[in-house]
């Protein structure tokens, strides 16, 4: 009977071996499972971070030549020959918030000592990118709107 | 007088309860120094037995040992500035001043926790460079030199999560730029560092997040791989001393 008894051990390890296989393959959809529920609970779905639509007030607040920075809202107010533009004062660099120098005329970052012109092209320093130009817009009221999350090409003017 | 001391200090290690908490004895044998290492659950992680050259100051400029210290000064000065320090904005910074002015030891237990964890910053870096030219990382110590990989990353990220936490101007450029390099990962470098700000900006979600992992999440993975550090030393065979093999 050894040969029997052979068979009946295979069989034996088969069915662990099945077992294994199920246990680990449960295992692996569960660990798969717990990524996506991890990864969900990690994303915020809703954020309370301040509203990209600032209202910059009347445009005759802005005298004709000058920039006029909003710190806290991250945006420059223009005033140019050819009209209105708001550019962001993130740099493009690394992200930290430059300051217009009035003095010198140029847009100045604090960290890594980028620099930009009135129109936001990068006149030295490692920033890749010129300063993004934001959308602006007036508003039924006739307030100067800027939008900080919606990016337009560079070079255009609002015309009041 | 030390005499009597010591009198005293041996009849207490006689005493019933002493007996009950160390069970390998008084002796002076290598048995009894040999059970009081293996049967203590810190000292059990070390071999019981080391050669006196790993001793000497020229192995290891004790860089290892200096950096377990510095981790420990970090934990017992970390935990006491928890109890002053509340993670919101803007209450963090305003705490952090408290610390500084109002709290009774507070400046001391704040400078000594900034201060170890500079020092920690560059023991570990010390102790990776004298690991590397003595060739400690060699067979069969290449694992451990593994996890010490991930201890400098366990410690680098210790101190950049505790650079936001006083909440003022510094820390806030900091980890604005920190994480912006963050975002220059091919693909999911955004996603990155959406998942670690809790959102788009340095905020306050990204204040609490920095906050659980330096308090709660690193420290215990920083725990979790120093004791296996240590015990791969007595796996791999004690410290690297650079003396000849025996089997050589």
């Amino acid at each position: 009977m050894p040969v029997e008894k052979n068979t009946d051990e295979q069989e034996r390890c088969t069915r662990r071996e099945t077992f294994v296989k199920l246990g680990l393959g449960t295992l692996g959809v569960a660990g798969a499972g717990a990524a996506m529920f991890g990864y969900e609970f990690l994303s915020p779905n809703v954020l309370y971070e301040p509203s990209p639509i600032t209202n910059a007030g009347k445009p005759d607040r802005y005298p004709q030549g000058t920039v006029t920075a909003d710190p806290k809202n991250g945006i420059y107010v223009v005033h140019g020959p050819e009209g209105f533009y708001a550019l962001s004062a993130v740099c493009t660099h690394l992200g930290c918030l430059t300051s217009w120098s009035p003095e010198q005329g140029l847009i100045a970052c604090p960290c890594h000592g980028s620099k930009f012109n009135a129109e936001g092209v990068k006149t030295d320093g490692p920033a890749p990118r010129p300063l993004a130009w934001l959308r602006v817009w007036l508003s039924d009221e006739g307030d100067l709107m800027v939008d900080r999350s919606t990016t337009i090409p560079a070079r255009q003017f609002l015309r009041t | 007088m030390a005499k009597a001391l010591e009198a005293y200090v041996n009849e207490l290690r006689e005493t019933r309860i002493w007996r009950s908490v160390f069970r390998s004895g008084m002796g002076a044998t290598n048995l009894h120094r040999a059970l009081a290492v293996q049967q203590n659950i810190f000292l059990h992680l070390f071999s019981v037995k080391m050669r006196r050259a790993a001793l000497n100051f020229s192995v290891t400029w004790y860089l290892g040992t200096l950096s377990l210290a510095t981790f420990l000064i970090l934990v017992a000065t970390g935990v006491p500035l928890m109890l002053y320090y509340h993670p919101s904005v803007p209450q963090a910074y305003a705490d952090m001043k408290d610390l500084q002015f109002v709290v009774s030891a507070g400046v001391f237990l704040r400078n000594l926790h900034r201060w170890s964890a500079h020092a920690m910053v560059l023991l570990v870096f010390a102790h990776m460079f004298k690991v590397f030219y003595r060739g400690a990382y060699r067979t069969p110590r290449e694992f451990n030199w593994v996890i010490g990989v991930v201890l400098l990353l366990i410690t680098l990220f210790l101190s950049y999560t505790g650079y936001l936490l006083p909440w003022d101007q510094l820390a806030y450029w900091a980890i604005t730029v920190g994480s912006n390099i963050m975002s220059a990962v091919p693909l999911l470098g955004k996603k990155m560092r959406f998942l670690m700000l809790g959102g788009n900006t340095v905020n306050a979600n990204a204040l609490l997040r920095f906050y659980v992992l330096h308090c709660v999440i690193l420290p215990l993975a920083a725990i979790l791989f120093i004791g296996i550090h240590f015990w791969r030393i007595r796996k791999d065979g004690g410290l690297h001393t650079g003396e000849a093999k025996s089997h050589e």
